[in-house]
C-alpha cells in the first residue's frame, strides 16, 4: 500500500523550516478572525491541510486563549500558553483593530485576496464594522463565511451569551453526564468548542467543493448547541418520541449488558465493556483460573447480562472489587490483551502523552517556538497516502506577520507600519 | 451532476460502516447530496438496528438507526461469499468514496482492501475509521466507542471535581472520529478534483479523540501534572456550575468570567448581602470559594424555573442556559425557530423525527430527503438499474443467499 511514508506519517511530515505543504488544501486562502477556540481550531485543522491562514488578533492583548494558560513552569507569558500554541500552529498571525476606519479597510484587503473567512464573534459583531455577511457578499461574491457562535445566526437565543457550559446545558448534553440526582456535568476542556470547530470545517470544505460548481460563496451558520444536539444528545428523538424513553445520568455506568462501567483498580480506573457474551466468558475464565468463579455459576441472576446490566450492577462490580483492586491497570490490560478482552485502561494524561503505541504512530511531534521553546505537541489524526497533513510553523507571536501580510500582500509601504501601529491599527 | 441545493450530488459512497463512527461520517456526507450505500447482510446486522432503544426489538424500527443513517440506500450483501465479493467490486467500480470502520484486516480478508480495490478504481478515495489504527504495538487492540475516550485520557478528567472517575457513558469518540473523518474526505475530494488523484486515509479513533484535548496535553507536557476528575470546574470562572431549579431534576447553567458580568449577575439577583461579602469580591476570591458560592447561588435559583432563571439573567447579559431534556428541546422556540429536528416519513415507523443537519448553508443547505432504509431496500435500484443486473441473475443471488 502507498500509505504511510517509512511508517511514520506524522513525524515524517514535519519540516518546521518550510512554508511547502502537499497537503489536501494546499492553494486554499483562509482569514481567520476568531477567539479561544473554536474558530481557531477550525482553521487549525484546514492550515494542517495546507491552507494557508492568516489569523487577525486585535492589538496588544491578541486572542484571549493566550491568557489562559497552560503556561511552562506556571509561567504567564502571552507568547507561551499551551491551548494559545496548539490552536495556532501553521498560521501567520497580524494584528488589526477593525473598528478603525483603517483597520477595517485593511481587513476588506485581506478579504479580497481569501477564500474562506471564519469567525466566531457574536451574531452582529462584524455588522458593526461595515462587514457583515450581506456588505461582504456585495463587494466578495465568490466569499465562504463561517461563523460559529453558540445559538446561531437567527432564533430567539441568538443574541444569548453562552459560554461551553451553557451550550452544553442547552444541547441537553450535560443532562446525561454524572449521578442520577446530583448536578449535570459539563464535558471537560470546552469540549463542545472542538466539536463546532470541527462540524465548522467539514461545512466549510463542503463550500469550497461547491463553489467549483456554483462560482459562489455562502454563508454558513454554525451553532454550537445544534451540533452538539444534532450529533450527539438529539439522536435518541425517535426513542422520546415513540417509546417516551429519555436517556439520563447513570454514574459510572451505562443501562446495557453488565459489563459497561469504569470501575476502580488497585492504581486506576478500568473500562469493563463486553459487547459480546464471549468477551465476558473469557473474563469470566481468567477471574476463576481457568472457568468462571463458584459465585458466578451458582446464581441464575447474572446469567441474563442486560438484566444483570440493569438490576445487579452494583452487586456484581462488588464481586469484581477485590481481585481488581489487587491488580494494576496494566497487570489487567495486559491479561485482556492475552485472553482476547476489550477491557482498556482510564489512561492518565501522562500515560497518553508518553504512550508507547501512540508515539511508535508518530501522533505526537516536536516543534520550536521562539519563546515557549521545543515542545511536543499532538498531531493531526488523519494519515493520507498521497497528501500528508504537515506541521511547518509553530503558532506566531501577536504580530509577527504584520510586515510580510501588509508590506508583502497589501503593498503598505513599510514607512507607514510605524504610524498604522501608533494610529492603534496593527 | 449536482444541484446547488445538494452540493455533493453525484458523489456516490460505498459504505461498510456499521454501529456508530462509520454511519455518521457517511451521514454528513448524505445529508449534502452524496449517494451513500449501506452495505448490509442479514446474517449480521449493523447492531445499532437492535439497540437497546429498540422496544419492539425490530430492526426496522430502531429509534437511533433512523436518525444516523437517514439520507441513505441498503443493499444486502454477504461478502463471505466470493460472488458477494465480485458484486461490491462492481459497485467500488462506479463509486467514489469507500468508506470502512472494520477492524484492522477485516476487509482484507475478503479482498475489498484498498490495495485490491485502487486496482478497480485507479482514483478511489477511501476512508478507514480503525479503533486504535492498522500499525503500532496496540493494533490488535479490540476498542469499542467507551473504551477509547478511556484510552485518550478524556474520561479520566469526567466525574465530580476530586471524586471517582464516572466517564461520558456515551459514543462521543466515534462522533469526533466521523467529524474528521468526514472532513478528510472532503479534503481528498477536494485534491482530487484539483488533481484527479485519489488516496487512501486512515483515521485512528484513538487519536482523533486525543487530538482534541489540548489544553490538557500540554498541561501534561508543560508541567508534568494530571489533571484529576474536573466536575464543572472551569479555571478562573466562578459561578460556573450548572444550579437545581424548580421541578424535578432540572437545573439551569449560569458562568460568569469578568467582573462586569459579576456585577451584572448580583444585581439581577437583587444585590443580596452575601454577594457584597469581600471573599466574592473579586475573580480569584470567587473562584478560591467556589464552592460555598455555588451553595449559595443554588438557594436563589431553587425557587425559580430554569427559563425563568435564563431570561432573567441574559437580559442582564449574563451567561445562562436551562439543562434541556429531549421533551423541552423538540417544544423549545429556538429549536423550533431552527427546525433542530426535522419529520420525515418512514414506511414502518410513520413521522419520525431525526436531527437537523449540524450547520446551515445559505445557498447549498442539503436535507433530509429519505428515511433511514429498509434492510435489503435498494437492491433493485443498486442491482438492476445502477450495475444493470438482469433480473434472473439477481434472483438467482438472492436464491444462494449472495444478496442477503
Amino acid at each position: 500500500m502507498t500509505l504511510i511514508p517509512g511508517d511514520k506519517p506524522g513525524a515524517a511530515s514535519v519540516a518546521s523550516d518550510t512554508r511547502q505543504s502537499k497537503g489536501p488544501l494546499t492553494g486554499v486562502k483562509v482569514v481567520e478572525y476568531g477567539d479561544f477556540i473554536s474558530a481557531p481550531f477550525c482553521t487549525r485543522l484546514m492550515a494542517d491541510l495546507g491552507a494557508e491562514v492568516v489569523k487577525v488578533e486585535p492589538p496588544d492583548c491578541g486572542d484571549s486563549s493566550r491568557r489562559y494558560g497552560p503556561f511552562p513552569q506556571d509561567s504567564p507569558h502571552r507568547e507561551k500558553s499551551g491551548l494559545y500554541l496548539y490552536l495556532n500552529a501553521n498560521k501567520l498571525g497580524v494584528t488589526l483593530d477593525i473598528g478603525t476606519a483603517t483597520g477595517a479597510n485593511m481587513f476588506r484587503q485581506l478579504l479580497a485576496q481569501a477564500d474562506v473567512l471564519v469567525e466566531n464573534h457574536a451574531p452582529g459583531h462584524l455588522d458593526k464594522f461595515g462587514l457583515g455577511y450581506q456588505s461582504l457578499k456585495e463587494h466578495f461574491p465568490r466569499l465562504i463565511v463561517t461563523s460559529i457562535t453558540p445559538f446561531g445566526q437567527t432564533g430567539p437565543y441568538r443574541d444569548y451569551k453562552a459560554y461551553a457550559i451553557n451550550c452544553s446545558a442547552a444541547a441537553g448534553w450535560s443532562l446525561i453526564v454524572g449521578e442520577p440526582g446530583r448536578e449535570p456535568l459539563t464535558p471537560p476542556l470546552s469540549m463542545g468548542h472542538y466539536i463546532s470547530a470541527l462540524s465548522a470545517s467539514t461545512a466549510t470544505m463542503v463550500a469550497v467543493i461547491a463553489r467549483r460548481l456554483t462560482g459562489r460563496g455562502q454563508q454558513i451558520d454554525v451553532s454550537e448547541v445544534e451540533c452538539l444536539n444534532s450529533l450527539l444528545s438529539g439522536v435518541a428523538a425517535n426513542a422520546f418520541v415513540y417509546y417516551g424513553r429519555m436517556r439520563m445520568r447513570h454514574g459510572n455506568r451505562s443501562p446495557a449488558a453488565y459489563p459497561y462501567a469504569v470501575l476502580p483498580c488497585k492504581d486506576g480506573y478500568m473500562w469493563m465493556i463486553a459487547i459480546q457474551g464471549h468477551e465476558w466468558k473469557r473474563f469470566l475464565d481468567v477471574l476463576g483460573g481457568g472457568k468462571p468463579p463458584d459465585w458466578y455459576e451458582s446464581d441464575p441472576r447474572f446469567k441474563d447480562r442486560l438484566k444483570a446490566g440493569r438490576e445487579y450492577a452494583d452487586e456484581l462490580d462488588a464481586r469484581l472489587a477485590p481481585w481488581l483492586m489487587s491488580h494494576t491497570k496494566q497487570e489487567i490490560f495486559q491479561l485482556c490483551r492475552d485472553n482476547h478482552i476489550p477491557f482498556a485502561p482510564v489512561n492518565d494524561i501522562d500515560e497518553v502523552v508518553n504512550n508507547e503505541h501512540l508515539n511508535a504512530r508518530g501522533f505526537f511531534v516536536e516543534l520550536e517556538h521562539p519563546e515557549a521553546g521545543r515542545l511536543k505537541y499532538p498531531g493531526e489524526p488523519q494519515k493520507f497516502s498521497r497528501t500528508p497533513w504537515s506541521l511547518r510553523s509553530a503558532a506566531p507571536t501577536l504580530g509577527q506577520h504584520n510586515e510580510e501580510v501588509f508590506c508583502g500582500r497589501l503593498g503598505v509601504p513599510k514607512q507607514e507600519l510605524a504610524l498604522l501601529r501608533a494610529g492603534g491599527v496593527i | 451532476m449536482a444541484s446547488a441545493e445538494y452540493p455533493l450530488e453525484g458523489i456516490r459512497i460505498t459504505d461498510f460502516g456499521q454501529v456508530w463512527a462509520g454511519p455518521i461520517l457517511s451521514g454528513l456526507l448524505a445529508n449534502m447530496g452524496a449517494e451513500v450505500i449501506k452495505i448490509e447482510t442479514r446474517k449480521r446486522l449493523d447492531s445499532v438496528r437492535l439497540g437497546p432503544d429498540n422496544v419492539e426489538r425490530d430492526p426496522e424500527k430502531d429509534p437511533w438507526f433512523q436518525c444516523i443513517n437517514r439520507n441513505k440506500l441498503s443493499i444486502t450483501v454477504d461478502f463471505s461469499d466470493e460472488r458477494g465479493v465480485a458484486l461490491l467490486k462492481k459497485l467500488v467500480k462506479i463509486s467514489h468514496v469507500v468508506s470502512e470502520n472494520f477492524s484492522p484486516g477485516v476487509l482484507k480478508r475478503h479482498g475489498l482492501d484498498y490495495d485490491s480495490l485502487v486496482k478497480i478504481k485507479p482514483d478511489l478515495i477511501m476512508v478507514a475509521l480503525p479503533g486504535a489504527g492498522s500499525f503500532g504495538p496496540m493494533a490488535d487492540l479490540v476498542t469499542y466507542g467507551p473504551s477509547i475516550v478511556g484510552l485518550c485520557g478524556y474520561d479520566r478528567m469526567v466525574g465530580y471535581e476530586g471524586e471517582r472517575v464516572l466517564g461520558m457513558q456515551q459514543p462521543y469518540a466515534d462522533v469526533v472520529a466521523a467529524l474528521y473523518g468526514a472532513y478528510s474526505v472532503l479534503a481528498a475530494i477536494n485534491h482530487q478534483q484539483e488533481t484527479g488523484e485519489g488516496q487512501y486515509i486512515e483515521l485512528c479513533q484513538w487519536e482523533a479523540a486525543t487530538a482534541v484535548m489540548g489544553e490538557a496535553l500540554m498541561e501534561s507536557v508543560m508541567n508534568g501534572r494530571n489533571p484529576g476528575t474536573l466536575g464543572n470546574v472551569q479555571p478562573g470562572m466562578a459561578p460556573h456550575n450548572n444550579y437545581p431549579c424548580q421541578g424535578q431534576d432540572k437545573w439551569v447553567s449560569i458562568a460568569i468570567k469578568t467582573d462586569d458580568e459579576w456585577g451584572a449577575f448580583c444585581r439581577a439577583i437583587g444585590s443580596p448581602e452575601w454577594a457584597k461579602e469581600e471573599r466574592f469580591a473579586d475573580g480569584f476570591l470567587r473562584w478560591q470559594n467556589r464552592k460555598e458560592m455555588d451553595r449559595l447561588v443554588g438557594e436563589w435559583t431553587r425557587g425559580r424555573t430554569h427559563y425563568e432563571v435564563t431570561e432573567l439573567l441574559q437580559k442582564a447579559g449574563v451567561a445562562a442556559a436551562p439543562c434541556l431534556s429531549m421533551d423541552e428541546r423538540l417544544e423549545d422556540p429556538h429549536f423550533q425557530d431552527r427546525q433542530a429536528f426535522v419529520p420525515i416519513e418512514h414506511p414502518v415507523i410513520g413521522t419520525g423525527w431525526v436531527t437537523s443537519i449540524p450547520w446551515k448553508m445559505s445557498d447549498t443547505p442539503g436535507g433530509v430527503r429519505t428515511p433511514a432504509p429498509l434492510i435489503g431496500q435498494h437492491n433493485q435500484y443498486v442491482f438492476g438499474e445502477l450495475l444493470k443486473m438482469s433480473q434472473d441473475e439477481i434472483n438467482y443471488l438472492v436464491q444462494e443467499k449472495v444478496i442477503y
